[in-house]
């Protein structure tokens, strides 16, 4: 098995409607049942980061987001997959559910 | 000598695909696969023409490059631990043939739809075809170093993201196999008409290969009408491959061309595929329509007995299936023989291809008919400054000049 990480890209600027929630959940409902579930999240608006550089002495903060980009994650998923076939439906389902297109990511195995 | 030069050349296209597939399997990685199938080649290319051909060829190449592996990771113990373990698992190798789709789990790997086109081609042609990266990189005119990255970024993707070396999942094997038909009728079109000005305007070395890993993948696949159709297809296409281009390096266009030229056996097999495919009763796909059209323009001596409803009707069809623009334009042409040079103007005037050369090409040699000169040497000029074919602008470059002769 090898985990993915499912980014949420965003560019409406905006949170998931009630609707797309509820798809949401019946997605996230959907990935426990079938023993793909890790982890899952949704991110406040990037306005909110802070960039902390700690090394090199005291530690300097940075009011907002590393980059500015007009798109921007807004949630991920961690899901555990036997392949890429096998990430790549989920993510096609995930997309679905949050009307957003997402980025599939494998984690390092080794 | 040259002998066995010729056997290891053959045993080559027989068994490459099927080495890199079975050491995938057993190795876990396709890398390496790779990597130890070139060097059995390369021990053969040593041995054989001391030692003689081995009685299978096939199995001598497995078990060589099977204990290269082994060694291999032998020394490389401590990095390796898992890939030690995993090979331990494994029992030795099993004669060849045993797991002949092992060859299709590699096709499907090649040409997964989570890697770049142009890698899956580069890929389809490295690990399927056993074409070098060097000989890769010359086809597409791209520097070497290049290429090697792009395979080599390529399989860094397969194993990073575990894409799986098996067949799709179920419901994933239409489109998958399409994906799959796609790559190889990429590389045919590269090699019968390059997009690239600076290289020869037909390649038969990568036409040669696309029909080639088509036999291969049709044979994996006999069941699926569109890989038979697709096979039709090239072969109808290569069979006129020689009357294609003249002495002087233009383009011939259908009508033109030396009918005696064309490969009657190569005419013969692709229009027995058709009418394989005919019998079925099967709805046809787009490559098996695409045979259909080129069997009709193959079935005639003379282009003025070409039947061009029938053409016009296959057209239709496919446009059914596939309403693009050029599907329109191409039927546009079949139309201009059945219903005048009028009727065909009207219609393609409207599609929406004004950066596309055959568009241009084809409204010139419309307007030509008409007797509106002008306006067909504007078109000309269009079509010329959009060719990429060295052939075709060199054909597009003596209409257009006959034309200003004439007036």
């Amino acid at each position: 098995m090898a985990q993915y990480l499912m980014s949420v890209l965003d560019e409406k600027g905006g949170r998931a409607t009630a609707e797309e929630m509820a798809a949401i959940d019946v997605f996230n409902e959907k990935l426990q049942a079938d023993g793909n579930w890790v982890f899952a999240g949704g991110l406040a608006s990037p306005g909110s980061a802070t960039v902390v550089d700690g090394r090199d002495g005291e530690p300097v903060f940075t009011d907002g987001p590393y980059l500015e980009s007009k798109e921007h994650i807004i949630g991920f998923w961690i899901v555990e997959a036997p392949h890429l076939d096998v990430a790549l439906r989920l993510a096609a389902q995930g997309s679905k559910s949050c009307n957003r297109r997402v980025e599939l990511r494998p984690f390092l195995s080794e | 000598m040259t002998d066995v030069g010729e056997v290891i050349t053959r045993v080559h296209h027989a068994e490459w695909a099927r080495l890199v597939a079975t050491l995938t399997r057993r190795l876990g990685d396709l890398d390496v696969a790779e990597e130890m199938a070139a060097e059995a080649f390369a021990s053969a290319v040593e041995r054989w023409p001391v030692d003689g051909v081995p009685p299978n060829p096939g199995a001598w190449l497995t078990t060589t490059a099977y204990r290269r592996a082994v060694d291999r990771l032998r020394r490389e113990v401590r990095r390796e631990e898992k890939h030690r373990e995993a090979l331990m698992l494994f029992d030795p190798p099993e004669p060849l043939g045993a797991i002949d789709d092992g060859r299709l789990r590699l096709v499907f790997t090649c040409c997964h739809p989570a890697l770049a086109v142009e890698a899956r081609v580069a890929l389809t042609l490295r690990m399927v075809g056993g074409l070098t990266v060097p000989e890769i990189a010359r086809a597409f005119l791209v520097e070497e170093g290049a290429m090697g990255r792009r395979i080599t970024r390529a399989k860094s993707k397969i194993k990073a993201a575990r894409i799986p070396f098996g067949v799709p999942l179920r419901e994933d094997i239409p489109g998958r196999i399409s994906g799959v038909l796609a790559v190889l009728y990429l590389i045919f079109n590269e090699g019968y008409l390059t997009s690239n000005s600076a290289t020869e305007p037909v390649r038969a070395d990568l036409t040669a290969e696309a029909i080639r890993l088509t036999r291969l993948v049709r044979e994996l696949m006999p069941d699926d009408g569109e890989a038979t159709g697709l096979l039709a297809l090239m072969l109808l296409t290569e069979a006129r491959r020689a009357a294609r281009v003249s002495a002087t390096g233009d383009l011939v266009t259908l009508g033109e061309q030396d009918r005696g030229a064309w490969d009657r056996g190569l005419i013969a097999e692709g229009h027995a595929l058709v009418r394989a495919r005919l019998a079925t009763g099967q709805a046809p796909g787009r490559y098996q329509i695409l045979a259909a059209i080129n069997a009709v323009h193959t079935d005639v001596p003379d282009i003025r007995d070409t039947d061009w409803s029938q053409i016009v009707a296959l057209y239709d069809q496919l446009a059914r299936r596939d309403p693009s623009p050029i599907v329109r334009l191409n039927r546009a042409v079949a139309v201009a023989e059945l219903d005048g040079p009028q009727v065909a103007l009207a219609e393609i005037d409207q599609l929406p291809l004004a950066g596309y050369h055959a568009f241009h090409a084809t409204r010139a040699e419309l307007l030509r008919r008409l007797g509106r000169s002008e306006q067909a040497q504007a078109a000309y000029d269009r079509a010329v400054e959009l060719a990429g074919n060295s052939a075709e602008a060199a054909y597009l470059v003596r209409r257009r000049d006959q034309l200003s002769g004439a007036s």
